[in-house]
């Protein structure tokens, strides 16, 4: 099962605080069995948060969690115009990476996540995310630059 | 400029990559070289030691503790949380630049550093990349390099103890306070129940049984940090517990040798071994100590407990068979195995011939016995003083704990504590063990030729009054071990191995 598909993106994401843009990304995972507790999932997440808020420099949010609720390591894509507060220094994030990890489980498979992680540091990559007009574009990046890679 | 960097994050999942790529990237931007190792949840593969070595500086970005962080023990260090790399690698580039740039400019800093580094945690001195024979002899450094304080510590407290005796008691005042024990069933010489503060005596025994206590630990300690090199901490188990038991098979360091290899290499087999999620957490506590501990002491007990039994059997009956009257001959062949594994079975052999024959009721005072005993006890102090003597002549043969261990060896020598050598033995036991023979048989030989004579079964230059012809003996022991340390000097010479570079 590949990292992201069209329905974990979401490119008009409008929400106040991001405890609830966390929701509703999360839920997305629900459907396809990717996730199987969102509650706990949400709370993994928001312990997470409150070791230190995931917002970086950039208008980047990247919640993230290792959670039981999780089956497969997933990313959901959020992009918010007016930005959500996620406690970065420098501003909102308008970027929202939401990164699902499975407990324990192989060190191999999460190796696609640390790959991931890398290409958030890549501008190129952002500024291609930022400027995606669909879903499939965001999830055919996504392959090109971190599955396939 | 090199560097080398570690991050990691609480969850292991992004923030330590994220941190690793700004660092690398920026590092890069700058016109430098880095590597990071991520010490993340996707595992994390170390950074070579050579790679490390190399660096100019260290980053740590981590909000975890540094795994293994004395492998960079030493070097200019920038030690931040993991979020500084990802908003501000340039940053922490620029500092890492001047931290090294700092590092050069004041030597005084960066000796106090590396002197202080040591003391950061367990240290191996184990290159995962090197070849297998060095990475032997780095294994053996390790288990040395713990073994040596024990040694000098035991060694001088036992010592000090035989020079205190001898004040105490008279010219037999070595071999009585052997009688002397922490606890021992007659109350007075049980020094738990009869210590007393006025008594010279109880000081004496005091130190002798402290120190015999230290030397209770020469093996276990030797085997077992010989396999926390190899393995790291699943192999200290198998490997302090292998070393006791070959301790009390009598297997001397070489054993120890045997069990701290095996135990290591068990130990890293069973932590490596992929099991079910349930059982990982229960795998460094109780499965692979118990596992690992079973096999090497169960394997040693049981495969090399008769070849050690028959091997001292057909020894003794060796020696028996050439009798008390056996001469120079009996003396070469005494004092080589004396010096073949210092301890050991092949030396309680010699030893136990020479000790179980002056206890023969009603002996001359130069019957053949007592020359034995003198044969085999100039012999035992030939290795650790031949080794005081080549680490005198010429220390750059030598790492800074043989050398230090070397200056103990001049007074465990002249006490007649063979253990004194076994740390140099241990480190590279072809070439010491080669001429520890060879210098020893040449004493034994020379004091059987002489006529030395000892009623003394131990205690070295402490018990001179019991020792007949003692400036023979004294010229038997010299030139065994003169030719000991010439021979060390020139086997050691002639290897100019990278493990004595990195030590």
């Amino acid at each position: 099962m590949s990292l992201i598909s069209e329905s974990q993106v979401i490119l008009d994401l409008s929400y106040p605080d991001r405890h609830e843009a966390t929701r509703a990304l999360a839920a997305t995972l629900v459907a396809d069995g990717r996730c199987t507790d969102l509650d706990l999932f949400l709370s993994d997440v928001r312990k997470r948060e409150e070791q230190m808020a995931t917002g970086l420099p950039g208008g980047i949010g990247i919640p993230h969690a290792r959670s039981a609720g999780i089956t497969t390591p997933s990313l959901v894509f959020g992009r918010s115009r007016d930005g959500i507060d996620w406690g970065a220094e420098d501003g909102p994030a308008t970027l929202i990476f939401l990164i699902a990890a499975p407990d324990g489980g192989g060190e191999a498979h999460l190796a696609i996540l640390a790959k991931l992680a890398r290409k958030l540091m890549r501008k190129e990559f952002r500024q291609s995310l930022t400027d995606a007009v669909t879903e499939a574009e965001v999830v055919e990046i996504v392959e090109r630059e971190v599955v396939n890679a | 400029m090199k560097f080398v960097g570690v991050t990691s994050c609480p969850t292991g999942i992004a923030h330590t990559y994220m941190a690793a790529e700004a660092l690398e990237q920026a590092a890069k931007d700058a016109g430098h070289e880095m590597i990071v190792e991520t010490q993340g949840s996707a595992g994390s593969d170390p950074i070579p030691q050579s790679v490390i070595d190399a660096a100019d500086a260290v980053v740590f970005a981590h909000d975890l503790p540094v795994k293994d962080a004395h492998r960079f023990a030493g070097k200019p260090t920038v030690d931040v949380g993991v979020k500084r790399a990802i908003s501000d690698g340039p940053g922490l580039i620029a500092q890492a630049v001047a931290a090294a740039a700092d590092f050069k400019a004041n030597p005084a800093k960066a000796a106090a550093a590396a002197a202080a580094a040591p003391s950061g945690g367990l240290v191996t001195k184990v290159d995962s990349s090197a070849g297998l024979g060095t990475q032997i002899r780095q294994w053996l450094m390790t288990g040395v390099s713990y073994m040596i304080p024990f040694v000098a510590a035991g060694g001088i407290l036992i010592a000090l103890g035989f020079m205190l005796a001898q004040v105490a008691l008279g010219e037999n005042g070595a071999i009585d306070i052997t009688k002397y024990d922490i606890v021992a069933k007659d109350a007075a010489f049980s020094i738990m129940d009869s210590f007393n503060p006025f008594s010279l005596t109880m000081w004496a025994a005091l130190l002798f049984r402290v120190g015999v206590a230290a030397f209770g630990f020469l093996v276990p300690v030797l085997s077992g940090f010989i396999a926390y090199a190899i393995a790291d901490r699943p192999g200290l188990v198998p490997g302090f517990v292998g070393g006791a038991l070959a301790g009390t098979m009598g297997a001397g360091f070489l054993g120890g040798l045997v069990t701290g290899i095996l135990s290591g290499l068990v130990a890293r087999w069973i932590s490596r071994w992929k099991v079910a999620k349930g059982v990982r957490g229960i795998m460094p506590v109780v499965v692979t100590p118990l596992l690992s501990t079973l096999i090497v002491g169960g394997l040693f007990v049981i495969v090399l407990g008769r070849p050690i039994k028959a091997l001292m059997e057909s020894l003794t009956n060796g020696l028996n068979s050439l009798g008390v009257g056996g001469g120079l001959v009996l003396g070469l062949v005494l004092g080589a195995m004396m010096g073949f594994d210092l301890g050991g079975p092949v030396n309680k052999v010699a030893y136990t011939f020479a000790t179980t024959g002056i206890t023969t009721a009603g002996l001359a005072t130069n019957a053949p016995q007592f020359k034995i005993m003198a044969a085999v006890m100039a012999a035992g102090m030939v290795a650790p003083l031949g080794l005081a003597l080549a680490t005198t002549l010429r220390p750059k043969l030598f790492t800074e704990p043989e050398r230090e261990n070397g200056r103990a060896a001049w007074l465990l020598g002249a006490s007649f504590i063979s253990e004194g050598a076994i740390p140099f033995a241990a480190a590279d036991p072809v070439r010491i063990i080669a001429s520890s023979v060879v210098g020893s048989a040449v004493t034994g030989a020379l004091c059987m030729a002489f006529g030395a004579t000892s009623r003394a079964p131990h205690g070295g230059i402490w018990v001179l009054p019991l020792i007949g012809n003692f400036l023979l003996f004294v010229l038997a022991l010299l030139v065994g071990v003169a030719i000991m340390a010439g021979l060390t000097v020139a086997l050691k010479s002639r290897d100019h191995s990278p493990a004595r570079a990195n030590a």
